[in-house]
């Protein structure tokens, strides 16, 4: 039993760092851009579908990886400059509806591009280590490491880069930042492309360990949106604390129920979270 | 308010209710059952207006009430003999309100987009157990079941045709209709509307902002229960698939393509809808016949996704017409 727990807290900490990677950067298009961005599961999907398609030309895991980072990212600055720059101004509940669109758009896409098969990525790291009475996949480890490397570099980008630091300064008050001269609709553009590249990297990242198929970006979006609301929208070091939070509570419930239903779970305390703290589990209280 | 306008809106009424019920004469099947479908959309997209257009708060958990709606009539048609028509849509409306209560009583708590997205979860709650609960729901697979007689005990028994089914929709959604019109007019209609404009100085003017809230979702959740029992009958199954919070989504962009604020504009837009869709699905098949009739070969095109270029007309209405089609006449339609 012991052997189970831990083992679940280990896988539970290896999702919940690419949940980690996924709902920051949804995170940070909410907090900064004030965009509910429902495409955020297909650009997920779509880069792990380009990771695919780099993988099978090249053979190179890393190249796949940098390719559907910067494949995504192009296609999200694209997005956003023809879907939700015109919005600017309005009701953020349009911006649900018109990423609604997109994302309606891109899973069709996908389906009729690379058909309904699921497709599957070669991990780049085949070995293994004993746990208990399991071998684990080394991967499984790399991949958690790799998100905590991706996400300290944006809050290393965010903390010192110049625009790091008008990303911040739009966040606390986008009308002032724009009369100090920050060019701020290029940054928007900028914000999502990078929340677009995130989603794909994730996307290439947990590739191997479940099939690639037009429809797992559903599953993530529901997730990640989980995240966001309980660990504070707009808030990055909470999102991470509830990815690890969620994915670890969902991980001990698969050990009673099926990984299907554990998902239940994970809905509970979204709703607990609502009725407890609305503004989020992780978060400072508001003075 | 004159007098002149309403009489006109009327008129109005008058005209298009009589040409739905005699549209079905110059319609073949197909085309009757695509109505019947219009109008069990519309429906389910007009009581989510009373949230978006009304109340001022989107909704995207109407699956939720639809489903269960479906599953209560489901429930009603395979355990009692012989179905029966009413028991299926008073099981269908009990577990709808029954889930509407249950999701108001939480999501109303949380504004703008946290209600949005709380709605969504939930409905996506009701799915995972719908799908996963394969004893009680069938699973995947949902439900099957026979069609119940127009009937009413010891008078008289019809069994419903496609064109009699029709008239019963339409008879369901125009009754609907008046009633939820005769609300967002009424006193308590008014309160809602306030609320859409104003929550704060609702509040502070003594109204119970949350209690009215709650009413509104359960009020909206059960004409959408009312729909998914329409659609049950229709179509003669429940399944999961109508439940996953995708159908929200459309139950919304009917809304934003029709007009919301309007109660018909929702029905317009799943008209509209589900019409282009039908047509673009048709359109690229017809387009790959042609160019292989005049020797070009361009292969993929006859299974080129219609849902695409959809998506791009719904962007694109909600940058450039964020009124939807029938936003113009928006307040002649309430006057």
């Amino acid at each position: 039993m012991l052997e189970q727990i831990l083992i679940q807290t280990i896988n539970g900490i290896v999702v919940g760092m690419i949940l980690a990677l996924v709902a920051s950067g949804l995170t940070l298009i909410f907090g900064i851009m004030d965009v509910v961005n429902f495409a955020h599961g297909e650009l997920f999907m779509l880069g792990a579908y380009v990771g695919v398609v780099t993988l099978a030309g090249t053979g190179s895991f890393w190249l796949a990886l940098l390719v559907a980072t910067m494949v995504v990212a192009l296609l999200g600055a694209a997005i956003h400059v023809t879907t939700l720059r015109p919005l600017l101004g309005r009701d953020p509940l349009n911006t649900i509806l018109a990423t609604f669109g997109v994302s309606l758009v891109l899973q069709n896409y996908a389906l009729w591009q690379f058909g309904p098969v699921a497709r599957k990525i070669q991990e780049p790291l085949t070995g293994q280590f004993a746990l208990f009475y399991l071998d684990y996949p080394w991967y499984r480890i790399m991949i958690a490491l790799l998100s905590a490397a991706i996400i300290g570099a944006l809050w290393l980008f965010l903390k010192y880069s110049t625009y790091g630091v008008w990303i911040r300064a739009t966040t606390q008050d986008r009308l002032m930042a724009q009369a100090m001269g920050i060019p701020v609709p290029r940054l928007l553009t900028l914000v999502f492309a990078i929340g677009a590249g995130m989603a794909a990297a994730s996307g290439v990242l947990f590739g191997p360990l479940v099939g690639v198929n037009h429809a797992m970006g559903l599953d993530w979006v529901l997730k990640a949106f989980i995240v966001v609301v309980v660990g504070g929208m707009g808030n990055l070091g909470g999102s991470i604390a509830a990815s690890i939070f969620i994915s670890l509570t969902e991980s001990y419930a698969s050990l009673w129920v099926s990984p299907s239903q554990a998902i239940i779970v994970s809905f509970v305390v979204l709703i607990l979270t609502l009725l407890i703290r609305p503004t989020g589990l992780f978060v400072p209280t508001p003075k | 308010m004159t007098r002149r306008p309403t009489l006109l809106f009327w008129a109005a009424f008058c005209v298009v209710l009589a040409l739905l019920i005699v549209a079905p004469f110059a319609l073949p099947e197909f085309w009757r059952r695509f109505l019947t479908e219009i109008l069990i959309w519309g429906l389910l997209a007009m009581s989510s207006d009373i949230l978006i257009g009304y109340t001022g708060m989107v909704s995207f958990g109407h699956s939720a009430f639809f489903g269960l709606g479906m599953y209560g009539a489901a429930a009603a048609l395979l355990t009692t003999r012989p179905p029966s028509l009413w028991l299926a849509l008073l099981y269908g409306l009990i577990a709808a309100a029954a889930v509407a209560a249950f999701v108001a009583y939480f999501s109303t708590r949380l504004r703008d987009i946290y209600f949005a997205i709380t709605t969504l979860i939930f409905s996506q709650i009701f799915y995972v157990i719908i799908f996963t609960w394969t004893e009680v729901t069938g699973g995947e697979n949902g439900l099957n079941f026979s069609r119940p007689a127009l009937a009413i005990p010891g008078l008289f028994s019809l069994p419903f045709t496609t064109l009699t089914l029709y008239w019963f929709v339409l008879a369901v959604v125009t009754a609907s209709y008046l009633v939820l019109r005769r609300v967002t007019r009424s006193p308590f209609g008014m309160v809602l509307q306030s609320i859409r404009e104003n929550e704060a100085r609702t509040r502070a003017i003594g109204y119970p902002v949350e209690r009215y809230k709650i009413v509104a979702v359960m009020f909206s959740g059960l004409f959408a229960g009312l729909a998914g029992v329409l659609y049950a009958i229709q179509n003669r199954f429940a399944a999961p698939d109508f439940v996953f919070f995708v159908v929200s989504g459309e139950t919304v962009i009917y809304n934003i393509m029709g007009g919301i604020g309007t109660l018909v504009g929702p029905i317009v837009g799943a008209a509209a809808f589900l019409l282009l869709r039908e047509g673009l699905s048709r359109l690229f098949p017809y387009l790959a016949a042609v160019a292989s009739q005049n020797g070009l070969a361009l292969p993929g095109l006859a299974e080129f996704p219609y849902l695409i270029p959809l998506g791009v007309i719904f962007i694109a209405m909600v940058i450039f017409m964020p009124q939807g089609l029938l936003g113009f006449a928006r307040r002649r339609l309430n006057e």
